[in-house]
């Protein structure tokens, strides 16, 4: 059996990505799509955000996040931010996964002006586990709380910057190349 | 342990901040991406719970009771990854204006008309060989407010998800020869010209049925699997 190198089988360019538009509302999401798991126990809810700090009313955010067990694959969640900006999903905590990471979800965001979507996390707060999770420790110090999440009254939130503010824009959300 | 992705080819994307695309100025991250090497969770595919997906949603012409204006289509095309590997039983999610240039969207101001029968949304399973295949009505071409004059060429934004997060693609398939491509800077902000030519479909005999729809076809490579290829994983006879 012949073998040859990844370079070499490159005969498949990938299709580029284009941004998701203004009108993907009356296709993408359903119904069940905020509702992660039915009667969970946690409500994860934010605002998405653009570098004038106005909320954005057409992003559509996608989350894949393990069970309690830290079984990837089985939980899957989407929700427009039609009208104000906003999205909530109702949900479990997610157990750590195998890869070392603390309790997390992935979340994906596409929007009308981002031509390619973006990947971040939300971890959660007082996790002991976060202190070894190893993708946050590749996060700057004074850039980690964006991807923390705040107990509020509503549950857990986790607004979404997609560009900072100012010279130094720190309060811009960090996304992963992932 | 979910197998990581090729890294490689993603230049093909557009680049988040492309001035000539008005709206990408206040939405585009300023600040480095962080990588994120072999991360379980982003490695996993969503298990979707689509519910049933019959024919009728395949079908963008048969989903009301009377039949929608506009010339009537065929789009197909395969589902594979950057390896060659067809995807089977991957959800194929699109999205379309009507043949006025219309979105059957109530945000859409458009002055052009709504059509009773179209909605324009449709979604499909890949086949065993990652094959997907549409009916629809050609969108047209709509303004917009980028620019003096803006017009986006006719598209279809397609949805796709791949073996893993990761891999999750959204996109928009262009028509051959609209005279709009170079004036678009949706469609121009991917820079390098073959990657460009990639989300142009093309007219297909063999797609295309008597008396009833002309054919498209329109081939989706997503990302794949980072790992040594073997021959019997290529696509035909492989090469050698």
């Amino acid at each position: 059996m012949a073998e040859r190198n990844a370079e070499e089988v490159r005969e498949q360019p990938l299709t580029p990505a284009q941004t998701i538009g203004p009108f993907y509302g009356f296709a993408l999401p359903y119904p069940g799509g905020p509702v992660i798991v039915p009667d969970g126990d946690l409500r994860v809810h934010g605002t998405v955000r653009d570098g004038a700090g106005e909320a954005v009313p057409d992003a559509l955010v996608e989350v894949l996040q393990a069970d309690p067990h830290g079984r990837v694959g089985g939980l899957f969640g989407r929700c427009s931010t039609a009208p104000a900006g906003r999205f909530a999903f109702t949900t479990v905590r997610p157990g750590a996964t195998g890869d070392g990471c603390a309790p997390h979800l992935a979340f994906l965001v596409h929007a009308r002006g981002l031509l390619l979507h973006l990947h971040t996390r939300m971890y959660f707060p007082d996790e002991p586990l976060n202190a070894y999770d190893p993708v946050l420790a590749k996060v700057p110090n004074d850039r980690r709380h964006t991807l923390i999440a705040v107990p509020d009254r509503d549950g857990l939130r986790l607004d979404i910057r997609l560009q900072g503010s100012g010279e130094t824009g720190g309060d811009e959300t960090v996304f992963f190349d992932v | 342990m979910a197998e990581p992705l090729r890294r490689d080819g993603r230049g093909a994307h557009p680049d988040r901040d492309f001035p000539a695309y008005r709206s990408t100025a206040l939405r585009h991250p300023k600040l480095p991406l962080v990588p994120l090497h072999d991360p379980e969770t982003e490695l996993t595919a969503p298990f979707l719970g689509t519910g049933p997906i019959g024919p009728i949603d395949a079908d963008l012409t048969a989903q009301h009771d009377g039949t929608p204006l506009g010339e009537r289509i065929v789009v197909t095309g395969q589902v594979r990854d950057g390896n060659g590997t067809p995807l089977a039983g991957q959800l194929v999610e699109v999205w379309q204006a009507n043949a006025s240039g219309r979105y059957a969207q109530a945000e859409d101001a458009h002055d052009a008309p709504l059509d009773p029968n179209f909605t324009g949304v449709g979604r499909c399973l890949t086949d065993e060989h990652g094959t997907y295949r549409f009916t629809t009505v050609k969108p047209g071409p709509y303004p917009w407010r980028n620019h003096d004059k803006a017009w986006r060429p006719a598209h279809i934004h397609f949805s796709l998800f791949g073996t893993a997060f990761a891999a999750r693609l959204i996109t928009q398939m262009y028509f051959p020869g609209d005279p709009l491509f170079p004036y678009d800077p949706v469609m121009q902000s991917v820079t390098d010209p073959a990657a460009r030519e990639r989300m142009v479909a093309a007219f297909d005999l063999d797609a295309t049925v008597d008396q009833w729809a002309t054919g498209y076809r329109w081939d989706i490579v997503l990302r794949g699997p980072d790992r040594t290829v073997f021959e019997h994983d290529l696509p035909g006879d492989g090469g050698a």
